[in-house]
């Protein structure tokens, strides 16, 4: 148990005022290995963004135990940066609530995070003069100052555009392969997931559960285009449509 | 792969395009955001003057805009004009500051609070549409023709619109930067000072703008129907300007207390399209 990054087990967790009693997630159990990436990918309505929720802290559960060593970051679908606050100064927020004491030593190291990120020379922009990529790169800067040993991503690049998103993979993948996070990485897109995944789960709806697990051993850097990735994208697809049609089941 | 050169290129671009587009600057804006209202102004004393020509009323209930402003221009010329200018601005700073006060924290508690806000949510409104006038028989017997008894009415005009302002400010606060800022670690109130605080300024600022109106009218109406010996502040010199039929004072004092009024305006114009305008809002 001690040796892994994110243990889930049985977890449930029911939204009872809702009107229909909702079951967002039923007995979701699964496991990432320290420095694994793994996404998930189900329908939208399918609980991913509740458990991710539930792992970061910010809903209960209803049932069931999970454990995550070390500390959390959660980055969303919107960058919601802070917009009375510069790229800098929402990074140097992080990094003050994190506990790093001192103003100057804030500041050089949000300079830095928004040079790994590739924005160097947007310091002192404000979110509303960024495009929406940049602004996804400041929320990553932000999440990255947490220093967290688990980084949950709730479809944090379904906003941009795809030549965008394309890059944003590829500086996402550099930047876990240079450090020991472990990435838990939620989307509806089944290529997405296989581009970027160690291990792909496929997620049924309401309530949501894994349905499946898919290892990808494509070899990386992998390419969005490849069509090793599209087969097995393909299969993930396949997957995916079954548990939506009501009779998949 | 051939569109990779092309994805670098796209990326580079962005910084210039980003780029505020630069307002025109100097004199030319002073003068374009000038004009429309000198013309306005023009044509109000042209308006004036024709009443007054018509002969409606006779010169002493409505004097010209000409021996106005020269009465206005010797009021400016005499010390304790001044003097009644700074009794009325200091109750007026003074009150506002503690309306400003008692309406933040009464504010707070009721945004924080679920209990306070069933309690006194629909109280502080119920407050707010109170002519505030309505509390100065009150306050005269509870404090007499003391200063006291105008800045009560003054905090009890002002207090509600600040404490409105933040509430509002406050519940138009988006969830999803609450749950951001919890996300990156600010507990209870942390996420007030680093989050919902900041997220809730443009409220609170229509709440303190409004919070002045109020105080200002409060302030003038307190300063003419309770008199304090030896204290000749404006709306008093404005009661006696009436009292002796001094219609030139009277209209001139009017144009200092609507020339106050439009300064304070302005001032809080300018810090509310800061705010804006830094947020993107504007």
């Amino acid at each position: 148990m001690s040796s892994r990054a994110v243990a889930v087990e049985r977890l449930s967790k029911a939204f009872p005022h809702t009107d229909r009693n909702l079951v967002a997630l039923q007995d979701v159990t699964l496991d990432l290995q320290p420095g694994e990436f793994v996404c998930i990918v189900g329908a939208s309505g399918s609980g991913k963004s509740t458990l991710l929720n539930v792992l970061a802290g910010l809903e209960t559960a209803s049932s069931g135990r999970f454990e995550v060593q070390g500390r959390v970051a959660l980055m969303f679908q919107e960058a919601a940066l802070f917009p009375w606050l510069t790229a800098s100064q929402n990074v140097e927020l992080a990094l003050e609530l994190r506990g790093v004491k001192k103003s100057s030593e804030r500041r050089r190291q949000a300079h830095d995070l928004l040079e790994r990120v590739h924005l160097r020379g947007f310091e002192r922009r404000r979110p509303h003069e960024l495009s929406g990529g940049m602004k996804q790169r400041v929320a990553l800067a932000r999440a990255l100052a947490q220093d967290a040993d688990v980084l949950l991503m709730d479809e944090p690049f379904g906003s941009v555009d795809a030549i965008t998103r394309d890059l944003l993979h590829e500086e996402l993948v550099r930047l876990w392969r240079a450090s020991s996070l472990t990435i838990l990485f939620v989307t509806h897109n089944a290529r997405e997931a296989v581009r970027l995944g160690d291990r792909v789960l496929v997620f049924t709806s309401r309530p949501g559960r894994v349905a499946q697990e898919f290892k990808i051993d494509l070899p990386r850097p992998r390419s969005l285009d490849s069509p090793e990735l599209a087969v097995v994208a393909g299969r993930i697809t396949e997957r995916l449509k079954q548990e939506m049609r009501p009779d998949g089941h | 792969m051939a569109t990779e050169p092309v994805v670098q290129e796209a990326e580079d671009v962005v910084p210039e395009t980003v780029e505020v587009p630069e307002r025109p600057h100097g004199a030319r804006r002073v003068w374009s955001w000038l004009w429309p209202k000198l013309a306005a102004l023009a044509l109000f004393i042209a308006a004036w003057q024709l009443v007054v020509w018509s002969g409606w009323r006779p010169d002493y209930a409505l004097p010209g805009p000409l021996p106005v402003f020269q009465r206005l221009s010797e009021d400016l010329g005499r010390p304790d004009f001044y003097v009644g200018v700074a009794i009325t601005l200091r109750r007026a700073l003074v009150g506002y500051a503690i309306a400003i006060a008692i309406g933040s924290v009464i504010g707070l508690l009721v945004a924080r609070v679920p209990i306070v806000r069933k309690a006194v949510g629909h109280a502080i409104l119920g407050l707010q549409s109170m002519p505030s006038i309505a509390w100065f028989p009150l306050a005269i017997l509870l404090f007499q023709a003391t200063e006291g008894a105008i800045l009560v009415v003054v905090i009890l005009g002002a207090a509600p619109a600040v404490a409105t302002g933040l509430l509002a400010g406050v519940d138009q606060v988006q969830p999803l930067l609450v749950r951001v800022g919890r996300v990156i670690g600010a507990r209870g109130l942390q996420l007030y000072r680093y989050v919902i605080l900041p997220a809730a300024l443009p409220g609170y600022v229509g709440g303190l703008k409004q919070g002045w109106a109020f105080a200002w009218r409060s302030l003038m109406a307190g300063e003419i129907i309770n008199i304090v010996s030896h204290q000749p502040s404006l709306g008093q010199q404005l009661q006696f300007a009436r009292d002796f039929a001094d219609a030139q004072q009277l209209l001139a004092l009017m144009i200092v207390i609507f020339f106050i009024g439009v300064v304070v305006d302005l001032g809080f114009g300018f810090a509310d399209r800061a705010i804006r305008r830094r947020r993107g809002l504007a």
